[in-house]
């Protein structure tokens, strides 16, 4: 099955949940709201002809400074078959004014440091997640530093110079 | 007449032990800490900790032109650092849509095996001496030291090599690269072949790491694991293969696969990988087109800086066809690159022999890299997955049509496995931690960003 396809039936599948669905440069890409992620990710790691058993990456981007962009915040999850050997890019929709998501831990275990490293850079809340702490950054830490609001050159020593 | 004895009590009371292994501990390959709880000598639960060595990676390549973020991807992984390059690259250059000429993609392939060595040299060297087995570390990073001379040679840095560009590379390969390389690889093939014989039937080693580790296939899928950790457990997922890129589909290759997901398969696959990179070395060379070296403008030769100073002072007429022999010290020494670039103007930068010697390459160049113009990747996308030392390496690259990236994401393969660590460790003894975490192969680099 090519991409072209893929994105076909997905959006068949899911005609309530699924926005967009297209290839871009060799992968189908589908984008959905973020209310039915979990549902749509067990419905696409089981059914056969999807298969997608393996969570690659789970990132997110802010577009914060991108204007033709309505929601904010994109999480942005890259799954792959192995059976099928295909790859799909699910995009679900976050708006800045409710930064959360259900999470896909209990889908994938993979999922559990990848959204873990999501809320540490963008803040995003994933719900249902067993241990949603800071993965990189410490708990100290003020703010999320992916955003585009936290400017690069701002610093939060946790140990002063005068120490 | 105090009250009677219950029956039940104990003397003593059992309680379980916290250890905290690292963060800086010698056995640690980075910095990484390891809370375990024990019951005696039995870890009975744990966690890991990371992010001690968090460079903000992904937020520093977003402050500038594209072509800056190369350096940062050398210290993802600093054991491979040309797999990282080449992979940001190719993402990239997806972006463009672009191909880089045929030459380019055979030097990038014989690049990233000769890492891909490197790499595993180190991770079997570093796990056998924890092991106990010495001779085996100074024979493995003896073999690293050839590969190590020839990346320099090339690169001309041994780790911060920063050799890829986006749409090619930063210069050709040297003279004399090819016997070299050939003479490398046989010594290599030697001492691993020692190594072999070392390890292979060595009843201290094969006790300390068999059955030891272990992860079902199903559990590495759900993890998200990749690479050689995937593929001893009998997954043949390799990159290369399944979705081949660069010139990858016209050689030919194995991809080894173990059976039992323990460490001494770990140790097997890793083994095999790197005789199976020397074939494709091998293959490379003989299959390499042999591209112009020559710049076409013909004339005189003369040095690079005589010529900026000779246009400072407006002697120009004459400079567009005369040859320029650069500078050692500047990009190229002499030789072009047009052999390993792409044709797009908008993407490859001239060779410095252009740049300095006539006013297109100059304009060129100016475009490229100055503040306000550069590279500059139509607005959208894009992933590519490259095979790295550890496995599946992506990078993804959001553009908005300007000259620096909106976001880049890299996904570090061993990410996911250092995720899967508790599993592996919680069962097995204290002693048992150190051939496991050596076998994971963790880059601090790369996992924390």
């Amino acid at each position: 099955m090519d991409a072209a396809a893929l994105a076909e039936q997905i959006k068949t599948k899911f005609p309530n949940l699924v926005l967009e669905a297209g290839v871009n440069r060799g992968y189908a890409t589908v984008v959905i709201k973020k209310e039915g992620v979990k549902a749509f990710a067990e419905s696409l790691k089981n059914s056969p002809g999807f298969e997608f058993n393996m969570l690659m990456d789970v990132t997110a981007a802010d577009f914060l400074f991108w204007e033709e962009k309505e929601n904010r915040f994109e999480v942005i999850y890259n799954l792959y078959s192995l059976n099928q050997k295909h790859r799909l890019f699910v995009k679900a929709l976050v708006p800045e004014t409710d930064t959360t998501i259900d999470s896909v831990a209990s889908v994938w275990p993979a999922a559990n440091w990848y959204e873990r490293e999501v809320w540490d850079m963008f803040g995003i809340v994933f719900k249902g997640h067993p241990n949603l702490k800071r993965i990189l950054m410490y708990e100290e830490f003020q703010g999320h530093p992916l955003r585009k609001d936290y400017t690069y050159n701002r610093r939060q020593p946790l140990i002063g110079p005068m120490n | 007449m105090g009250k009677p004895l219950d029956p039940n009590a104990r003397a003593s009371e059992t309680r379980s032990m916290l250890l905290n292994v690292g963060p800086q501990h010698p056995a640690m390959h980075g910095i990484v800490r390891i809370i375990t709880e024990l019951d005696g000598e039995t870890v009975i639960n744990a966690e890991v900790e990371i992010g001690y060595l968090h460079r903000a990676f992904e937020k520093m390549c977003e402050q500038g032109p594209y072509n800056n973020a190369i350096p940062y991807t050398d210290r993802l992984n600093y054991v491979s650092p040309l797999i990282n390059n080449i992979g940001y690259c190719l993402a990239v250059e997806r972006l463009f849509d672009i191909q880089t000429t045929e030459r380019c993609q055979y030097i990038r392939v014989i690049m990233s095996e000769i890492s891909r060595i490197t790499d595993h040299l180190t991770c079997i060297g570093a796990s056998a001496m924890e092991l106990g087995a010495f001779t085996v570390f100074l024979y493995m990073i003896k073999a690293r030291e050839f590969l190590y001379e020839l990346i320099e040679n090339v690169t001309g840095a041994r780790l911060t090599i920063s050799y890829a560009r986006i749409g090619g590379l930063k210069s050709d390969l040297p003279e004399g690269f090819e016997p070299k390389l050939l003479a490398a690889i046989v010594e290599t093939r030697k001492i691993l072949k020692e190594v072999e014989g070392l390890l292979n039937t060595n009843r201290i080693f094969i006790d300390r790491v068999k059955d030891v580790g272990v992860i079902s296939k199903e559990d590495a899928l759900a993890y998200g694991i990749t690479g050689p950790f995937l593929r001893s457990t009998g997954v043949d997922y390799d990159v290369r293969k399944v979705h081949p890129y660069l010139v990858y589909d016209r050689l030919d290759f194995d991809v080894p696969v173990g059976e039992h997901g323990d460490n001494l398969d770990r140790y097997y696959v890793r083994m095999e990988e790197m005789f199976q990179s020397m074939l494709i070395i091998e293959q490379c060379l003989k299959q390499m087109p042999k591209g112009s070296v020559m710049v076409d403008t013909a004339g005189k030769v003369i040095p690079a800086a005589m010529m900026v100073d000779e246009a400072k002072i407006g002697h120009t007429r004459g400079l567009k066809d005369v040859k320029v022999e650069a500078d050692p010290t500047l990009e190229g020494t002499g030789k072009t690159f047009r052999s390993v670039y792409a044709t797009e103007k908008n993407v490859a930068l001239p060779a410095k022999e252009d740049t300095y010697g006539n006013i297109e390459g100059l304009m060129n160049h100016f475009k490229l890299v100055m503040h306000g113009h550069g590279v500059r990747p139509p607005k959208g996308e894009a992933y590519f997955p490259v095979e790295g030392a550890n496995g599946e390496l992506g990078f993804y690259v959001i553009s908005d049509n300007s000259d620096r990236p909106y976001r880049v994401r890299v996904r570090p393969p061993c990410f996911p496995i250092v995720a899967a660590l508790p599993k592996l460790i919680i069962g097995e003894g204290v002693a048992d931690i150190v051939p496991t975490f050596g076998s994971v192969n963790m880059i601090g680099g790369e996992l924390d960003h």
